[in-house]
């Protein structure tokens, strides 16, 4: 594999869960990310950060294709889940985002209630048999979603009623109730505050190992303090990665130094 | 460079003098520019509600008389040589009773009442005091109680429309004899009804029951009223599956490219063609080259269903498109076909805004007569349709037609007609906006 360019220190042997092959992704004629390559890992927290317009969203969004819906843009290269190209012409695309679920920046629970929020997956990829069993998965979620005990008696309610920290959690127990291999959670706390950011933060610690999580974020304590690995972006490119550690602490690059340091961005 | 750019700070730190007399008069002009304003508003609103007052209270003016008539009580001998055996079968006695010569029935009366009138033309002109529908109303007081035959009873009967219009003041009764309908031995015999009081104007439930006559004093809405919801129901059935599936379509589906943007421009202007070039289109499609009933709701229902799809597609794309694309995302991210993610999320979330559309389409083809006079609608038809197929006529179409008629009493059955289009288009209006704040929502 020609991935001789990726820093690959502490995952020898391991195989990646998702690779990024050599990826550009256009916007009519704004070249938005420019030939990122990058092996993802099933045990980890990614974490994808850089200054706006870096193109770290947009790379996230090629993820789970959804940026097959905006028009004019296009990707090239190859994205790879367990060594299979996503964009193959034989992928199905609406079973490639039940493999790889996504949270995203403003909470956006359905205006149903909180059961039909999070059984809505399930009950699409006809995931449980009967009634019972998509309670069983629904109570499952909410509780690996941490949002179980504020919410169990009232599964009724609207699910926009909730608080914003409670409906970004809502919105992580419906992506984990299709039982997702890859998590893309795109600036998840950005309009939440430090409390339920906090608590945010903690669930996708305990989510870490039983998904692959990537995250895109603003906030450089957060990156330092969720993730494993970190990528840093600067104009559509990937100026380094490396572990979190090694990247907040020593960073090999001068612009990635430049950034943490909030010396430009 | 340098220098120029710091002259333009120097701008900025100059202080400003809030108090001098040209902020002053600023801020008097600021403030009488926006006394005018909301004066010049105001008024426009006071203005335009004050028209509305006028056509209002014209109407109801007018109008309100329409749902009252004149009856005259007259004692009936109800001769049994002129009518038939009660004891009878119901069948044959009904069919009797249809041939009988109620009109002499009447004149004997009223003889009796007028023992000094004589002479064909007089007495003729005494039975004309009456309603051409009198003859009926006689038939059903003997078919409801056939034992009435050989005895004598009051029975209040529908004076003519001209009586009527005198007993309602439309008529003046000053003017010379030669310049009224109605002769003075008539207003002799009409004030001698009176001093007995038996002369009554009263609610006329006719007239909401009722189909259309040549007779003012007999015509009723109910035929019009029961075209019109024909009508309508075929155009929503019509109009409303397909604008959704169009304008689903094109929002959630279509790809963006001038094939899309032409349909686009031409639904816009389709809204804006004049209504009788849909009833033009109509008559050539559906009644030319389908061959299709005429003057039926069948067809009515479909012209208006061209004209009212315009109005569909514009409104359910929009609501559409109102539907955040969050939503969309958050299904779509779940791994939701796109068809799910329109059906599932999209359409319900915007069906409120996608019904009040559709609401006010139909109310706007529920006011429409143009397209219908070109498709036949505009026929004089007497029965209540049963049908999509049966010949009507609706309600638009039926004030124009009394509009049109020469009976002064017609005026007021216009009026009286439009107050109910009135209330059926408030209703509809009425349930748009009810719609939109119950289940309006916000993100």
């Amino acid at each position: 594999m020609p991935d001789t360019a990726i820093d690959l220190q502490n995952t020898v042997g391991a195989q990646p869960k998702m690779s990024i092959r050599d990826v550009h992704v256009r916007y009519g004629e704004t070249h938005a990310v420019k030939g990122i390559n990058l092996d993802l890992y099933q045990d980890n927290v990614t974490a994808l950060i850089g200054p706006s317009g870096c193109g770290k969203s947009t790379l996230l969004r090629c993820l789970n294709r959804m940026n097959d819906t905006i028009v004019d843009c296009s990707v090239e290269g190859s994205i790879l889940l367990d060594g299979e190209d996503i964009y193959a012409k034989e992928i199905d695309v609406v079973q490639l985002r039940a493999r790889v679920g996504m949270v995203f920046q403003k909470p956006n629970p359905f205006p149903k209630s909180v059961y039909d929020n999070v059984a809505y997956g399930p009950r699409i990829h006809g995931l449980a048999t009967d009634r019972d069993a998509l309670d069983e998965i629904v109570e499952a979620s909410l509780e690996k979603a941490g949002l179980w005990h504020e919410v169990k008696d009232r599964l009724d309610h609207l699910g926009t009623t909730l608080s914003g920290g409670q409906q970004q959690r809502l919105c992580i127990a419906r992506a984990i109730a299709v039982n997702p291999e890859v998590i893309l959670m795109d600036e998840p706390c950005s309009s939440l505050d430090p409390i339920a950011t906090a608590r945010v933060e903690a669930l996708i610690d305990e989510l870490s190992g039983h998904y692959a999580i990537v995250i895109v974020t603003h906030s450089m304590q957060q990156a330092a303090r969720v993730s494993q690995k970190t990528v840093f972006f600067h104009l559509g490119e990937m100026i380094e990665y490396g572990d979190t550690t090694q990247i907040f602490t020593a960073p090999r690059q001068e612009r990635t130094r430049d950034y943490i340091t909030g010396r430009f961005g | 460079m340098s220098d120029d750019r710091a002259n333009n700070l120097d701008v900025l730190s100059r202080r400003v003098n809030w108090k001098s007399t040209q902020m002053r008069a600023r801020v008097r002009r600021r403030y009488w520019a926006d006394r005018l304003f909301r004066l010049s508003g105001f008024s426009a609103v006071v203005i335009a509600g004050l028209f509305l007052l006028f056509l209002l209270g014209n109407i109801i003016q007018n109008g309100i008389s329409g749902f009252m008539q004149t009856s005259i009580e007259i004692d009936i001998a109800f001769d049994p040589t002129l009518l038939p055996d009660p004891t009878l079968p119901p069948d044959q006695f009904s069919a009797a009773l249809a041939r009988a010569d109620m009109q002499r029935l009447l004149r004997q009366a009223l003889m009796a009442e007028f023992p000094n009138v004589s002479g064909r033309r007089d007495i003729i002109q005494l039975t004309r005091m009456l309603s051409s529908g009198a003859r009926a109303q006689l038939r059903q007081v003997i078919l409801k109680d056939p034992s009435v035959i050989g005895t004598t009873k009051r029975v209040r009967i529908l004076a003519s429309d001209e009586v009527d219009q005198v007993m309602k003041g439309n008529i003046d009764v000053g003017v010379s004899e030669e310049n009224r309908k109605l002769q003075d031995k008539e207003l002799a015999w009409l004030g001698r009804f009176q001093q007995e009081d038996r002369v009554s104007l009263s609610f006329h439930s006719r007239f909401i029951t009722g189909g259309d006559s040549r007779e003012p004093e007999l015509v009723g809405v109910r035929g019009a009223i029961t075209g019109s919801a024909l009508t309508l129901l075929v155009t929503l059935l019509t109009a409303f599956p397909v604008g959704l599936a169009a304008a689903i379509y094109l929002e959630e589906f279509a790809p963006r490219n001038r094939f899309t943007d032409i349909i686009e421009v031409n639904i816009n202007n389709l809204a804006a063609v004049p209504s009788i070039v849909f009833g033009l289109l109509g008559l050539a499609f559906f009644l030319g080259f389908m061959g299709m009933a005429r003057s039926a709701p069948l067809v009515g229902g479909l012209t208006l269903a061209l004209l009212t799809l315009p109005t569909i597609i514009i409104s359910a794309r929009a609501a559409i498109a109102a539907v955040p694309g969050s939503i969309r995302d958050a299904a779509r991210g779940l791994g939701a076909s796109p068809m799910q993610v329109a059906f599932h999320h999209v359409v319900p979330l915007a069906m409120p805004g996608i019904m009040t559309g559709t609401i006010i389409g139909m109310a706007r083809a529920l006011g429409e007569s143009a397209p219908l006079l070109m498709i036949g609608m505009v026929a004089f038809i007497v029965d209540v349709p049963g049908g999509v197929n049966d010949p009507a006529t609706v309600l638009p179409v039926q004030i124009y037609l009394w509009a049109d008629s020469p009976e002064r009493a017609f005026i007021e059955k216009t009026s009286a007609a439009i107050m109910v289009l009135l209330f059926f288009l408030i209703s509809m209006n009425g349930l748009a906006i009810w719609l939109r704040q119950r289940f309006e929502r916000k993100w």
